[in-house]
């Protein structure tokens, strides 16, 4: 494929709101997470809470108010780039610019108060809850679209935890068919008890902080997080570019991964040749790197598969948590992130690394050059998706 | 508003809602055929999936995995190798009702089976399993448009990426503390596989737009309360195009400014 300019891009996340704040955060080795409950009575754990959810939306939009629109929209004012759709629209008009958007819950949370509040003896939702605008799986991606005014093709892509990884790959071929010739692609999730006691009843969530490729690793952090990109394919500037994707079904188990970590190879694989590349042109891997002892081990078999065991890779859910439906779109910022800055990120948290595992795990955030980046995403139901970044020849 | 796409060509059909009980019998019915008739609903048991998988599937999936099995029962395609496209509004709200009201209790007790049965792509997941495919899946969600979302995804896939594609559109009514909120008068679910090569024994050729129209009813009262009832029989209309063989126009519901327009005509 042709390499598709990412014009802007903007994530919010744990560790603040705007891409530089994460920047920082990279850097300075800070992450984001912090100890407590999300609710109150709510298990303790670690959590990668986004600051300053806590005001309602505007009147305007008071019907769609929910922490997951809360964050959307939060999201979608830094870093420029509502200003830079409106530009977008200026070029292509606002029918031909596309919306997808990822997400694994949605706003869930809204019908978890509905359910707290509801009338038991009647057997009756509070009037207060609206479906239409809160827990139905295409809300980020609806009023993203009302938010940006835009009204062209739209998706509302609801795979799990590779739920934003795969609105890039779902915008280039629909921009390559012609159904769009430009588009907003974004993912948004927003803690609730639902993923929380859901993963928790795997037995998933870590007691402790999260430790990517560590020994002791007992599970995920769970994140929140919002972020978006422009894809512009007449952009000319400098800027960093999708060179490839990789989508791919595990053909295994509803929640756990393929051991051999066959469909996350080919979800490598396919990104490789979508970008007609070698394993070599990459410059550094960011994992799914859930910390999961069975995530974990099988992506490892995959990646050491293919790219063999020197590749720099590591997970940055140390920094941000497990910001599941968000963490294709957190990651692929990242990953512009680091070609941008010539950034390569440790495994946060990692202290003693699992001899089990062959990769190159990154223990200290270093500068370097960085050409391109792939970034995979896993999810339940064996839902895979690789991207491969680098920059606009 | 988009000019129209390269031909998609429909290989196969699948179809199960009240009253049309698989492509060969729902043909005749939305051809004018035969009269519709309100079929009692009877559960369905897929037939792909392993018994551990048959167990846990919750009736969203089994909704889907009925219009899929049909489209397969029909077509000489290996199902394997097809990129499958799930597009359903809800998934299963009654796996959510259950989460929802364990959540609000004080010990809070979520079925680890019901957890990884709430995710969206829960169909596709298991689907991949019955069939054994590691081709690229998705599942995407547009309220009433899903269907038509769908149809657009699996387009961008067969245009896009050069893949062949299944795409099977589904959802279940919601529990009653739900049916307020979400209402839904039955369950439905339509499967098409979908290629840019006309083959051999195609049924029919589509060329998809995006504009600003109306979405086009069914001409049949019956017809037409089964496809405002349920947003995967949002796709009645084009297999009423299909089942009668000429060229016909249809505008599917997509989103607001934006409606999928369909021109369909014999392969």
């Amino acid at each position: 494929m042709n390499a598709l300019a990412i014009s802007h891009y903007t994530v919010t996340t744990a560790c603040g709101h705007g891409k530089a704040a994460l920047l920082q955060a990279l850097r300075g080795g800070r992450g984001g997470l912090r100890h407590g409950q999300f609710e109150a009575g709510a298990i303790d754990s670690w959590f990668g809470a986004v600051a300053g959810l806590d005001q309602p939306l505007p009147s305007q939009h008071a019907a769609w108010d929910c922490r997951v629109n809360r964050l959307l929209a939060a999201s979608l004012q830094q870093d420029g780039f509502s200003g830079a759709v409106d530009a977008l629209c200026q070029r292509y008009g606002a029918a031909r610019i596309g919306v997808f958007v990822g997400t694994s819950t949605s706003g869930v949370q809204q019908a978890e108060f509905a359910y707290r509040d509801r009338d038991r003896a009647g057997n009756r939702l509070p009037d207060w809850f609206d479906y239409r605008r809160s827990q139905s799986i295409h809300v980020p991606a609806e009023f993203a679209r009302l938010l940006l005014g835009l009204s062209g093709c739209y998706m509302s892509i609801s795979t799990a935890c590779s739920s934003s990884a795969k609105v890039f790959a779902a915008a280039a071929r629909a921009i390559r068919a012609g159904l769009c010739d430009a588009a907003v692609v974004g993912g948004v999730d927003s803690l609730c008890l639902t993923t929380l006691y859901g993963f928790n009843s795997l037995q998933l969530v870590s007691a402790e902080i999260c430790r990517p490729a560590d020994a002791r690793r007992k599970g995920i952090s769970i994140g929140e997080a919002g972020g978006f990109a422009i894809i512009d394919p007449q952009w000319s500037g400098a800027a960093p570019a999708l060179l490839g994707y990789g989508e791919s079904g595990d053909a295994h188990h509803m929640s756990t991964p393929d051991p051999e970590g066959r469909g996350a190879r080919a979800a490598m694989q396919r990104a490789l040749d979508t970008a007609g590349l070698a394993p070599a042109a990459v410059d550094y891997i960011n994992l799914h790197g859930t910390a999961t002892q069975a995530n974990d081990l099988a992506e490892d078999r995959a990646v050491c598969a293919l790219f063999g065991e020197t590749v720099p890779c590591s997970s940055t859910k140390g920094w941000t948590g497990h910001t599941l439906g968000a963490a294709g779109m957190v990651e692929a910022a990242i990953a512009m992130l680091c070609i941008e800055h010539g950034l390569i990120p440790q495994s946060l948290n990692t202290e003693e690394p699992d001899p089990q595992l062959h990769g190159a795990i990154v223990r200290q955030t270093h500068q370097a050059k960085v050409e391109r980046v792939l970034s995979n995403s896993f999810g339940f139901g064996g839902s895979n998706c690789s991207l491969l970044f680098g920059r606009l020849a | 508003m988009t000019p129209p796409m390269k031909p998609l060509y429909v290989h196969a059909v699948g179809v199960a809602a009240p009253g049309l009980q698989g492509w060969a019998q729902a043909r005749l019915v939305l051809a004018g055929a035969q009269p519709w008739q309100a079929l009692p609903e009877t559960p369905y048991a897929p037939q792909l999936l392993p018994p551990n998988e048959r167990r846990r599937a919750p009736p969203g999936v089994r909704q889907a995995f009925r219009a899929a099995e049909d489209a397969q029962s029909a077509c000489s395609l290996d199902f394997s190798q097809l990129a499958a496209v799930f597009a359903s509004s809800d998934s299963d709200l009654t796996v959510m009702d259950r989460i929802n009201r364990a959540l609000a209790e004080p010990v809070r007790a979520v079925s680890p089976t019901d957890f990884h049965n709430s995710v969206h792509n829960a169909a596709a997941g298991y689907w991949s399993i019955a069939v054994g495919c590691r081709q690229p899946s998705t599942a995407v969600g547009g309220y009433d448009g899903s269907f038509a979302m769908g149809l657009v995804e699996a387009a961008a896939l067969v245009h896009g990426d050069g893949l062949d594609v299944l795409l099977v559109a589904f959802d279940v009514p919601p529990p009653a503390l739900l049916g307020p909120c979400r209402p839904m008068t039955c369950a439905g679910s339509i499967a098409l596989v979908l290629s840019a090569e006309a083959g051999e024994g195609a049924l029919a050729r589509l060329r998809l737009s995006l504009a600003d129209e109306m979405e086009s009813p069914l001409p049949d009262a019956d017809l037409e309360t089964l496809r405002v009832g349920n947003p995967a029989l949002r796709g009645l209309p084009l297999l009423q195009a299909i089942a009668r063989g000429g060229a016909a126009r249809v505008v599917l519901s997509y989103a607001s400014a934006c409606n999928v327009v369909l021109e369909v005509e014999p392969a």
